[in-house]
């Protein structure tokens, strides 16, 4: 399995991490390396095998819709670097959008 | 009630049952104690680094409130007990950072579900232990501050991603510590340090609080220095909790009540597929050794086969990314963590992700975000799913017919310090017996087994889910019957090499 830079690129745009040019170059090595290894999956038949997302039996684990406790508006923003009015804030995403917002 | 008769040495060396013993005949106090484990820290940890902060000032008020409830006779197994905790248990009144750059001075507004429990327990905190960043990896290299050294060589990792807590127990810097295992987190490096490791049962222990790497696969549990105070720890951080609806609702036996007796009808599963190239021979011959023990206890041993293990660490690289891609898409400089700043908001995430995280939690999430890709997502992460059904029908077919399975727990000693940093998937293999138990939710314990190239061996016992009773039955017997446990390692030893380590 080999990747090429614009795998790299695109998939790096998908997970919104920013990579300069020689890491984008080593990842791709990387990564079609582990991928290659990954590649020994193919061998098993799997095609009546249904698939396990996780190994509990518990189904529908449900609570009573009743209000309880919770953190405080200043504890959940305590980390936040940038707030507004009790908000997180963040950039305008709207081109023509004149709030200052961050 | 301060005492002459117990110097530093002695104090640092305990286990949580003797500790509790001493501090219940108030021949100690819990501020002896905890006064003790600090001074050992500042002695010893600039050439561990086993911890990312020690919090002495929190542990010197616990300290002191667990001494005024040993007084009133209101005094648990855990009271008055230092402990490390990994640095991925969200604390109060500690920086949580998962050995994170993105997450440097994260303060959490509340506590993990086992952290809580600990502190009701009256346990005391002595600081946040070091961790491959996010827990992604088999060496503490992958910490964004510093390696943690292994307390037996210091020119060697102490295993990982639970680095810290290991050795931290293994050096004397706590009597036990809490990790997390997602595909062998804790018994590894428990295995690396010489001391013993427990990965619970899938929705044995609460994940809440507990920053996520992969959602289905990571299990919290003890680090000790004998099978019975890791049944006294996972007494404390068992059961179900409202917060984690993974939990599971099966009641939680006495742990303690299952330690003691021999092992006759009991029968111990041998896999094949547990013999790997480039296991070495010591640990081949230590792990051979502590069976025949098993089998001179009264076990049998039985030949049991686990056709898809060596499809485990495959399909494990395909899950474990895909659910850590998503669980941390939640860093983006927006409503917690380190940001840098942007032109646009696209560029803030770029930016702050790119700069914040280091380069295993990149491989990891681009690995992820890959599997998870349009016209990718069949191919290998369905497929990935699908193989894990095949590995967990494997655990099930084997315990029709054993109620335990023994192996190495890593097919080698601690490796040097940057020997395998250059080779992802060299660094991987360092995981390949620990992975098939979190892909099955299974439970394994890793216990002390013997040495090789002077560095501890460790024996690894598989269990079927929720009987961790059996496992901790058979390592008790067989730990009680070795004297592995009782070694220590010394580090008064070297002064002259220091210098060197603590320029990291």
């Amino acid at each position: 399995m080999s990747l090429s830079l614009a795998d790299v690129e695109h998939v790096a745009m998908l997970a919104r991490l920013g990579l300069p040019t020689e890491e984008r170059e080593r990842l791709r090595e990387q990564l079609s390396t582990i991928l290659g290894h990954i590649e020994v999956l193919n061998r098993l038949d799997t095609e009546n095998i249904a698939p396990t997302a996780q190994v509990l039996p518990l189904v529908n684990v449900l609570r009573d819709d009743e209000a309880r406790p919770s953190l405080s508006q200043e504890a959940a923003l305590a980390n936040a670097p940038h707030t507004r009015d009790g908000f997180f804030a963040v950039q305008a995403i709207l081109a023509g959008t004149e709030e200052e917002s961050a | 009630m301060s005492s002459t008769s117990h110097d530093r040495a002695e104090l640092t060396n305990l286990t949580v049952a003797q500790a509790h013993t001493l501090l219940d005949e108030r021949q100690i106090s819990a501020v002896e104690l905890t006064d003790a484990h600090l001074s050992h820290i500042a002695t010893v940890d600039n050439r561990v680094r086993a911890y990312i902060e020690v919090t002495s000032e929190g542990a010197r008020g616990q300290a002191a409130v667990a001494d005024a409830r040993i007084a009133r006779g209101e005094a648990g197994p855990l009271t008055g007990i230092p402990l490390a905790l990994k640095d991925v248990l969200c604390t109060v009144d500690a920086p949580t950072t998962a050995a994170s750059k993105i997450l440097r001075g994260y303060r959490s507004p509340y506590d993990a579900t086992s952290v809580r429990r600990l502190r009701e327990a009256g346990a005391i905190f002595l600081g946040k232990a070091n961790t491959d960043e996010f827990a992604m990896g088999s060496s503490t290299e992958n910490s964004g501050f510093f390696p943690t050294h292994n307390p037996w060589d210091l020119d060697r990792v102490p295993g990982g991603s639970s680095g810290g807590p290991a050795a931290a127990v293994a050096a004397g810097e706590a009597i036990a510590g809490i990790g997390s295992d997602t595909g062998g987190s804790i018994r590894q490096p428990a295995g690396f340090c010489g001391v013993v490791g427990l990965k619970p049962t899938y929705g044995r222990v609460s994940r809440y609080g507990l920053i996520a790497l992969a959602s289905s696969l990571d299990q919290i549990g003890p680090f000790t220095r004998t099978v019975e105070d890791a049944a006294l720890v996972l007494q404390t951080l068992a059961g179900q909790d409202p917060n984690d609806a993974t939990t599971a609702p099966e009641t939680v036996p006495d742990y303690r009540a299952a330690l003691g007796g021999d092992l006759r009808g009991l029968r111990v599963g041998v896999a094949q597929e547990y013999s790997v190239d480039g296991m070495e021979v010591g640990v081949q011959t230590a792990v051979d050794a502590a069976l025949a023990q098993l089998a001179a206890l009264g076990a049998e041993l039985v030949s049991v086969s686990l056709p898809h293990t060596e499809y485990a660490l495959a399909s494990y690289y395909i899950v474990l990314p895909a659910e850590a891609s998503a669980n941390l898409a939640r860093y983006d400089g927006i409503r917690y963590g380190n940001v840098v700043e942007g032109a646009t908001l696209r560029e803030t995430y770029e930016r702050t992700r790119g700069e914040g995280f280091g380069p295993e939690v990149k491989r990891r999430i681009m690995l992820g975000t890959y599997a998870l890709s349009s016209g990718y997502y069949d191919a290998y992460y369905v497929k990935a799913q699908k193989v894990r059904t095949l590995i967990k029908r494997d655990f099930d077919d084997a315990f029709e017919r054993v109620d335990v399975i023994a192996s190495p727990t890593s097919p080698t000693v601690a490796f040097r310090i940057g020997a395998r940093t250059d080779d992802p998937y060299q660094m991987y293999l360092a995981d390949v017996f620990t992975i098939p138990a979190n892909m099955a939710g299974i439970p394994g314990i890793a216990v002390p087994c013997g040495f090789a190239e002077g560095m501890p061996v460790s024996l690894q016992l598989l269990g079927k889910a929720f009987d961790e009773s059996t496992l901790f039955r058979v390592a008790h017997a067989y730990e009680q019957s070795t004297d592995w446990h009782r070694r220590r390692p010394d580090l008064a030893r070297e002064p002259a090499d220091l210098a060197s380590e603590a320029a990291d």
